[in-house]
């Protein structure tokens, strides 16, 4: 087993999250993982993309090659696009589609949908509705990586867990919540492919 | 198996606990900031008396460890590429004085130039100080190089140099440790007392010593476990990759199995008789080393016998910026990869001051104090404030290196552009702006300065900033009189009155320097959350 996944969004929106996650559940199962992630000036607000590698074998770069993504993850709709150069022909977009704006030439909303839209494979979803729903705004990026799950190739429970470890100093309650907000993501692309 | 999930900087921070140190020296700097960091966060750090604040600049931080080899312990300097520049004086000279303790020094590069404003190569420093160089594939081989370093430091009592990149620095992944934690050195100071004066009559000796083991170095060079020989069948090519770039010739053979002779470099000087071996075997030679064409220049030159060379310098690879698989495939005639093509739509996002931010404020009044004046007579400096450049402020017109905004400022008053304006950050005026002030004062230089004082080192995530509530102090030292140091809010509210007190202060035929002070935004958001976590903890 071996994934590529470009992660996508604004300074300061917490992609890197969203990697631990991941990260923590593939070396819970002996998975090899290089993870490059973004510092400095680019946090403040700027576009930021982190390369995570997952993999059974041995990785050599830390960057991923162009056309080689199997996935880009993206809590803002924008920015799920700015990475399309990186992603295989038989990869997925998973993003959010609320728009992050803090740029005077902000595109229409609707444009980038229709941008969206044309990728072959992709899952767009409302994350903060349905963190809303799921008890808080602030589980918006547990969410996108729920709705990345199942292309993940990795069982469902092992999510779960990781979630339960990034989380733990945190308290029962937001570990609960984050639980129903990776739940709702995972269903959410579930009924959708 | 992986015990440690680290990044570059992580594991480098991690191998010098585990090897003995003593003290880290630095300033921060993306993306070398996270190792000082890691060692400040380490309880390990803390229990064992390991000296880990920051420094007041690179010079400061290279001197303090120089001192600290004297006395026998281990010491490292961390810094971006550009803080070499700083501390270029003591760095060069450490080479002729030689280490007692082990002493490395860890300069982070920056291809492409993520976070800086240029892309220089420290590789060319090591070489022009003549020490031994390292440059790590990987997280493990940082962490292995560090041991090795040390060792070889305390052996050859010399200086080593660790050049990272910031892929190296900020990518993150598994590292094994060593089983045993080594001891830190005992107090011993240099069995020569005279080792460290670098009187012209010491110095010619000390340089002739370093010379003598220069050779020795290079010997070195041929049988470190960094620097493999990998044979393979095709001698049509030869591959030299350097540190980091080998992953990437490795990314495009998903066997693993390369069909070229390859020569692996993670220590410098470069070994001369493995080169010779790859030149005698191999019809043409590719090099691939992010950063400068520094070996590729180095074998066309030395070797001069007609030899083919491919690599940045005949446009085989870039002649600029980082490296990454699809340009190593390219340059190895196989095919490039790539997916759907951006949309058109797609703007680009440039970082910005933070909604909220006090900078904001000191440069709308800033230009309101100007608009009156022709454009083009606001000095800056290199910190959040420098993204004033971009819209929607524009308010500044250069950004060359730390501590210039009030030096350019003189020299541009000198040659009458009157009044003249310097931007800088407080920590920027503590790590090389103070200088330069004292010159203007020196001159009664017709400049007015304003350093934003937020209290913290922002760019680089908050660090302590070394002159915090010394500021004024500071300034009146240097001989500024105290009527022209005004203390402003940069608030909204206070608009008009921060515009009343610079324009005074433009007139002023003398140094002014105005403190807009209010705290980071950040910075508040950060203080407030561990206030809030406290609290809880305490209920």
């Amino acid at each position: 087993m071996k994934k590529d996944i470009i992660l996508a969004g604004v300074g300061g929106q917490g992609i890197i999250s969203i990697a631990s996650i991941i990260g923590f559940a593939a070396l819970e199962q002996g998975m090899f993982l290089k993870q490059s992630e973004v510092h400095g000036m680019s946090q403040r607000g700027g576009d930021v993309m982190s390369n995570l590698r997952i993999s059974k074998n041995e990785i050599a770069s830390d960057l991923i090659p162009f056309g080689k993504a199997d996935m880009i993850i993206s809590v803002e709709p924008l920015e799920s696009l700015r990475y399309l150069p990186y992603l295989s022909s038989e990869g997925w977009v998973i993003t959010n589609i609320r728009p992050f704006n803090n740029i005077p030439d902000y595109p229409d909303i609707d444009k980038i949908m229709d941008e969206i839209s044309k990728v072959p494979h992709h899952i767009a979803l409302d994350a903060e509705a349905i963190a809303k729903e799921a008890g808080s705004v602030k589980a918006a990026n547990t969410v996108i990586l729920g709705a990345a799950a199942p292309f993940l190739d990795m069982a469902y429970g092992k999510l779960e867990e990781a979630v339960k470890f990034i989380f733990r100093k945190k308290g029962e309650k937001i570990i609960e919540l984050n639980l129903r907000a990776l739940k709702a993501g995972y269903d959410f692309t579930n009924q959708h492919l | 198996m992986q015990n440690l999930l680290l990044l570059g900087d992580e594991a480098i921070a991690q191998a010098a606990m585990d090897a003995g140190l003593s003290g880290i020296y630095a300033y921060p700097g993306t993306p070398s900031t996270e190792i000082t960091e890691y060692v400040q966060n380490s309880r390990f750090a803390a229990e064992n008396n390991i000296h880990s604040t920051w420094s007041a600049n690179e010079k400061t931080a290279m001197e303090s460890a120089l001192g600290m080899s004297y006395a026998g312990k281990r010491t490292m300097v961390c810094m971006k590429h550009v803080g070499l520049n700083v501390a270029a004086d003591p760095f060069i000279n450490s080479a002729i004085t030689g280490a007692n303790g082990g002493i490395l020094v860890v300069s982070a590069d920056d291809p492409s130039m993520h976070s800086s404003q240029n892309e220089q190569d420290s590789r060319f420093y090591g070489k022009f100080a003549l020490v031994p160089i390292l440059e790590p594939r990987d997280q493990q081989e940082a962490y292995d190089m560090v041991h090795y370093g040390f060792d070889f430091s305390e052996t050859h009592k010399v200086p080593v140099l660790m050049r990272i990149t910031t892929r190296m620095a900020h990518s993150r992944s598994g590292v094994k440790r060593i089983n045993k934690v080594r001891k830190q050195n005992e107090l011993k100071l240099p069995s020569d007392l005279r080792q460290f004066v670098l009187l012209p009559s010491i110095a010619r000796k000390r340089y002739k010593n370093l010379l003598r083991d220069h050779a020795l170095f290079i010997a070195e060079s041929e049988i470190s476990p960094f620097n493999k020989y990998m044979d393979g069948p095709d001698k049509s090519l030869g591959i030299i990759v350097c540190g980091i770039s080998y992953n990437y010739l490795l990314e495009n053979y998903t066997d693993r199995k390369l069909p070229n002779p390859v020569l692996k470099i993670g220590q410098y000087p470069m070994p001369r008789t493995l080169v010779e071996k790859m030149a005698d075997e191999c019809d043409e030679i590719l090099v691939i080393e992010d950063g400068y064409p520094i070996v590729e220049e180095l074998i066309k030159g030395y070797l001069g016998r007609g030899l083919k060379v491919k690599g940045r310098l005949d446009g085989t690879l870039p002649r600029d910026g980082e490296l990454n698989p699809n340009l190593v495939a390219v340059a190895l005639g196989k095919p490039d990869t790539i997916g759907l093509p951006v949309p058109d739509l797609v703007v680009s996002r440039p970082p910005s001051l933070c909604s909220g931010c006090p900078h904001i404020d000191s440069y709308y009044a800033l230009s309101e104090t100007l608009s009156a004046l022709s454009n083009g007579r606001v000095f800056s400096d290199i910190g959040c404030y420098t993204l004033g450049a971009l819209k929607p402020y524009e308010a500044i017109n250069s950004c060359v290196d730390m501590g210039a905004s009030i030096t350019m400022a003189k020299g541009a008053a000198d040659a009458g552009l009157i009044p003249a304006v310097a931007v800088i950050g407080d920590s920027t005026f503590t790590h090389s702006g103070m200088t330069g002030l004292l010159d203007a004062v020196n001159d009664k230089s017709p400049i007015t300065i304003m350093i934003l004082d937020n209290g913290t080192t922002a760019m680089t995530g908050g660090q302590k900033s070394p002159g915090f509530g010394k500021i004024e102090d500071i300034c009146k030292g240097l001989g500024v009189e105290e009527a022209h140091i005004r203390v402003l809010k940069p608030l909204k509210k206070y608009h008009e009155e921060n515009v009343a007190i610079m324009k005074e202060e433009l007139d002023y035929q003398g140094v002014s320097v105005l403190i807009p002070r209010r705290e980071c935004i950040v910075a508040i958001d950060k203080r407030m959350r561990e206030k809030f976590k406290n609290k809880k903890a305490a209920h």
